[in-house]
């Protein structure tokens, strides 16, 4: 218990940092499930795809640690964007294969998990694969940087160093938990006045709240549905990026347990709900930590489950209830 | 989508000759129908030959149904181990339409008890260890179903999804259970010597009886797999048939009810909570079954047996197949742990198709490979009604 | 009797089309080789490697499979006259698939030798299946102790168990480190979370606080946060390279600089390519000898897959060497090759090999390796008292 007070401002810098995390990619959960009440299995690989183009845009460009201030600002704007259209193509692509059709026979719930589970499985399968098939196209050589050490952790070249910017409470606070707790909040903000007041989000809360009636009203349902996958790929390119500037590494297999995680955190805000996917995020992160200081990493995931268990007991919507029809302009 | 809030399931013609035009399910076959029409003894001399077919499957070791890169015995108890596990899911999730994402929390508790009263800390028998197994599985699926079930939709899938989580991290974590080392010396199964049966030898297309490789009947051994496949495989027409008699009672037409509309199942009298915890535990006792005769086949569990990639292909097995339909659920099992074994050829690429071909199955069978009848009913009414309202049957 | 004759028709067409395919089902069966092996000839023999190939311990698996295939290939270069086949055994380290996949191999009568299987898990269900089938097997990776004293007689292992080399690291960290506190971590997998009892126990007192990770995870900052406070000189983690590299570039980046001390699972090029710089000065202990003393190996290992040899690669290399060098001496069915390894005693590139009678190799030397220039070198051997 000491343990914990003593190191309180770590524990929570650490836990908000990886929560942001959490948060950004839940938002992809959030947002489909909102629109249109599936569990989207197959956004982990959408996020797993992002952080791999992060890690190629660097390796492209070879840029050394402690390079210039404007060429990391450039180096990790350019590697945000090739991050946020993988990431925004591949959930794009998932739509297109694993749901569309689902969608239009209007299949039940369940298959259109399955659809995502097996998407998932062939979309990771193919990263961890993508040295042999770059072998079949007689590229290995050529690409030898980009698949070398396929189902190995692959290493972020993070151009910017990770520097102490001020001391609380005992932890130095740096300048990538402040980036990345900073960008998280406000790519938030700005989803969130997407979906309220641009006409496109307008169009994804009138096809949360009543697909039929927004058809009725005009909006072009398959169009909503695409942009609705296409913001969630957005947000997890930069939940990658961020999560690689903190991490430092990915692979082939790094998805799945982020995304039960992002998942989990998702759910604890309340599904379907923008704001809950970070405060569920954040909540996720600080009970991680503070769990793991309590009674030992070991049980970390069980201190986040437990914790799951019991706010849906106490609040069956979660923690601010399911709300992305409900959101006013 | 309407669903048909139609009587249950029934033997009857009528259910049958329901749908006209075109399906997503799968049409009954001429042989099929041939089949139903037969005489009630010769029906049942058909359907000994087939259960005496699959009992015979590991002796006969038929080429391309025959596993070449892995031992088709071991391959078999695999088999119907999914099988039993996708019918116990098929109750919570097919018929009680309850989405459990943790499904391998009972399996693993199932097989805990079996290798920690059997071998770890205690050495009861296999005859105490079963029903032990099956009663503290049941009990845990009744705990955790009690607060849990209150949940609705798919928050209970993220609930079931950590429950698994929490069971495997415990034994993982726990110096009692056998931490990550896991379990060894699980008691097997006891055994009887009677007698020896041959295998079939292949050469071409002709079959040699080999007298050199002989399975011993009913000796549960370390390498020879076919008796435990015929365990397994005699549980599970046990539980196909306890399986038929709920479906067709009271419970199975609640559980219906509750799936199609809680509300208004609720409204006409229907216990839900009660119901749809009777099939969480039904779920439970069939995993826990399947998990502890798992463990003794294996004779070692560790945690690594129980990852949450297992639950998953457990949903699988059984939407793939045809949720709610008890031989679609049997297919899907087939499909999902057969697959991946037999198309072993492909190396470090089944995974891969692995994934391919559950996304082409779900997005050409959406209705499962055997979709319940129910299922085809609505369907056929579906289309009855908008060929009504529209003067023309939709494309 | 209509019925009968209706029903029969298709019955019979399905039977004759079973047979048809049956027919090019057979001829792969041929194809891939049948028949027992006679003795005195180098025919129809062939050893395999059991272990993951896919999944999520592929990363490892492939690196054994590597050193495993260098060696046939080598072999089959030099030998035209005896050519060993390699079979492989993918596992997935999943115990379930091992039993299959071993009770497979033993009834190949072409199979004669394993190298494997990789994980200690999967061993506890295919070791008693491969000890009934007289197939004899070297394990160039599992270090769980117990699985020597389960008395299959074709168990062998290339390489030292938790136990030799536990108290190696506990030693190092004590005499030559000169370390008063240790803080020590594991990965809860049965060859992490062994080796670090056995550290933890050796050390006694100057262990100042445990953890444990799981693998897979990637966010160590409770882990950072408890190292730091506890304010320990060493760091010990028993685990892989992957969670290895991730853990201790977190602590460089939290700001803890005690010394970095793993073993043999982390010496993989994973590991620097996953920590980077801050795998600077992390201490390896390893019961292997240097790669200078095996430079042909190094060299043909890095030619042919364009990588330092990695984790186990190289006591891959020697188990199938010490099987095919037994083929070569006429050792072409399993009861002979068995009494050849068990009686073996020669120059590996990683160790003097021969095997006691649990088949655990004898004359185990612990080697301390040093990360430096971004380069695993060997600092010095350990002694053990």
């Amino acid at each position: 218990m000491s343990f914990l007070i003593d190191n309180f401002v770590e524990l929570t810098v650490t836990g908000l940092v990886l929560g942001a995390v959490y948060g950004l990619v839940a938002l992809g959960y959030t947002l489909v499930y909102g629109v249109l009440q599936l569990i989207n299995f197959a956004h982990s690989e959408v996020w797993m795809f992002g952080s791999f183009a992060a890690v190629w845009v660097t390796v492209a460009l070879g840029v050394a640690p402690g390079s210039a201030l404007p060429i990391v600002i450039g180096v990790l704007l350019l590697a945000l964007l090739a991050a946020m259209a993988v990431s925004g193509g591949v959930a794009l692509l998932l739509e297109r294969v694993a749901y569309r059709r689902l969608i239009r026979l209007d299949a039940p719930k369940l298959v259109a998990l399955i659809s995502a589970i097996g998407a998932s499985f062939a979309l990771a399968e193919f990263m961890g694969l993508r040295d042999r098939i770059a072998d079949f196209f007689g590229l290995r050589d050529t690409l030898d940087p980009y698949v070398r050490s396929a189902r190995d952790n692959t290493r972020f070249q993070n151009p910017l160093q990770t520097e102490g910017v001020f001391t609380v409470g005992g932890y130095t606070v740096s300048n990538v938990d402040i980036i990345i707790i900073v960008s998280a909040i406000l790519m938030m903000v700005a989803l969130d006045q997407f979906i309220r007041r641009t006409r496109t989000g307008r169009g994804i809360r009138a096809v949360a709240q009543d697909s039929e009636a927004a058809a009725l009203m005009g909006v072009n349902r398959n169009r909503i549905i695409r942009a609705t996958f296409l913001v969630g790929g957005i947000m997890a390119g930069a939940a990658a990026l961020l999560y690689l500037m903190r991490f430092g590494v990915t692979r082939w297999n790094a998805g799945f347990l982020l995304g039960v995680k992002a998942f989990t955190a998702a759910v604890l805000g309340g599904i379907g709900n923008i704001r809950g996917a970070l405060l569920g995020g954040f909540v996720l992160g600080l009970a991680e930590n503070y769990g793991s200081a309590l009674i030992g990493s070991e049980w970390r995931d069980v201190v986040a489950f437990l914790l799951l268990v019991v706010i849906l007991l106490f609040r069956p919507t979660g923690l601010l209830g399911e709300s992305l029809g409900r959101a006013r302009a | 989508m309407t669903q048909g809030k139609a009587s249950p399931d029934t033997e009857s013609a009528v259910a049958r000759s329901g749908g006209r035009g075109p399906r997503l399910g799968w049409d009954r076959g001429a042989l099929a129908q041939r089949v139903a029409g037969l005489p009630r003894p010769v029906k049942l001399a058909l359907t000994g030959l087939f259960v005496l077919f699959l009992y015979a499957l590991p002796l006969l070791e038929i080429p391309l149904i025959s596993t070449p890169d892995t031992d088709f015995g071991a391959v078999l108890f695999t088999v119907a181990s999914y099988v039993l596990v996708a019918l116990g899911l098929n109750i919570v999730l097919g018929y009680a339409g309850l989405l459990d994402l943790g499904y391998v929390g009972f399996y693993a508790i199932g097989a805990y008890t079996v290798a920690v009263f059997g071998s770890l800390q205690a050495q009861l028998s296999w005859w105490v260890l079963i029903p032990l197994a099956v009663f503290l599985t049941t009990i845990s699926g009744v705990l955790l179903g009690a607060p849990t079930l209150r949940v609705r939709g798919d928050y209970l899938a993220i609930v079931t999804l950590g429950f698994g989580e929490i069971i495997r991290l415990t034994a993982l974590n726990t110096e009692w259970l056998g931490a990550a080392r896991g379990i060894t010396g699980v008691p097997r199964p006891p055994s009887v010597e009677l007698f020896d049966i041959p295998h079939l030898q292949w050469s071409g297309a002709t079959a040699v009886v080999d007298l050199d490789d002989t399975t011993t009947f009913l000796v549960f051994g370390v390498a020879d797999q076919a008796p435990y496949y015929w365990l397994m495989l005699t549980v599970i027409f046990l539980v196909l048939g306890a399986d038929r008699m709920l479906r067709l009672s009271r419970i199975g037409r609640a559980w219906e009810a509750t799936r199609e509309d809680e509300d208004a199942a609720e409204l006409m009298g229907v216990p839900t909570f009660k119901f749809k915890l009777l099939a969480f535990a039904c779920g439970a006792f069939i995993g826990g079954l399947s998990g502890a005769l798992f463990a003794s086949r294996q004779g070692f569990i560790n945690p690594e047996s129980f990852l949450l990639l297992l639950s998953i292909l457990f949903v699988a097995a059984v939407v793939v197949g045809g949720a709610g339909n008890r031989y679609g659920v049997i297919l899907g099992a087939i499909v999902v742990a057969y697959l991946p074994e037999r198309f072993r050829g492909f190396e470090e690429w089944r995974l891969l198709v692995f994934g391919l071909a559950l996304l082409i199955l779900a997005n050409y069978r959406p209705q499962g490979l055997i979709p319940p009848r129910r299922a085809r009913r609505a369907q056929a009414v579906d289309e009855q009604l908008d060929a009504l309202e529209e003067g023309t049957a939709r494309a | 009797m209509r019925f009968s004759v209706k029903t029969g028709a298709p019955l019979l067409a399905m039977a004759l089309a079973l047979t048809a395919c049956g027919t090019s089902g057979g001829d792969d069966e041929e194809a891939s080789g049948s028949g027992g092996g006679e003795a005195g000839t180098c025919e129809d023999v062939a050893i395999g490697y059991f272990g993951a190939l896919t999944g999520a311990a592929a990363n490892l698996g492939i690196n054994i499979r590597n050193g495993v295939e260098l060696a046939v290939n080598q072999f089959n270069d030099e030998n035209a006259d005896c050519q060993v086949g390699l079979e492989e055994y993918d596992s997935a380290g999943d115990p379930n698939q091992a039993t299959g996949l071993a009770t497979q191999a033993i009834g190949d009568e072409t199979v004669i030798g394993i190298v494997g299987p990789a994980f200690s898990g999967e061993s506890d269900t295919a070791g008693p299946i491969f000890a009934e089938g007289g197939l004899p097997t070297i394990t160039a990776s599992a270090t769980n102790p117990d699985l020597a004293s389960n008395g299959w007689d074709t168990f062998h292992r290339i390489l030292g168990n938790d136990d030799s080399q536990g108290p190696a690291a506990a030693s190092y960290i004590q005499d030559v480190l000169q370390s008063q506190s240790v803080f020590v971590v594991d990965d809860a997998s049965a060859y992490g979370a062994g080796l670090a009892t056995i550290v933890e126990e050796d050390l006694g007192d100057a262990v100042v606080g445990t953890d444990t990770i799981q693998t897979g995870q990637t966010d160590f900052s409770a882990t950072v946060t408890a190292i730091r406070d506890s304010g320990a000189e060493a760091v010990f983690f028993g685990g892989y390279y992957a969670e290895a590299g991730l853990l201790v570039q977190q602590m460089r980046g939290g700001g803890v600089d005690a010394t970095f001390v793993v073993a043999d699972g982390v010496k993989d090029p994973g590991f620097i390519e996953a920590a980077g710089d801050a795998a600077e000065g992390t201490i390896i202990t390893c019961p292997c000898l240097p790669p200078e003393e095996s430079q042909e190996f190094f060299d043909a290992y890095q030619a042919a897959y364009d990588t330092a040899p990695a984790t186990y690669s190289a006591e891959a290399y020697d188990a199938a060497n010490v099987f095919l060098e037994g083929i070569l001496d006429g050792n072409t069915d399993r009861e002979s090759l068995l009494e050849w390894v068990n009686d073996y005693d020669g120059e590996q590139t990683t160790k003097t090999v021969k095997f006691d009678e649990d088949g655990e190799v004898e004359n185990i030397t612990v080697w301390a390796y040093k990360v430096e220039n971004g380069e695993i070198v060997a600092d010095q051997e350990i002694e053990t008292n």
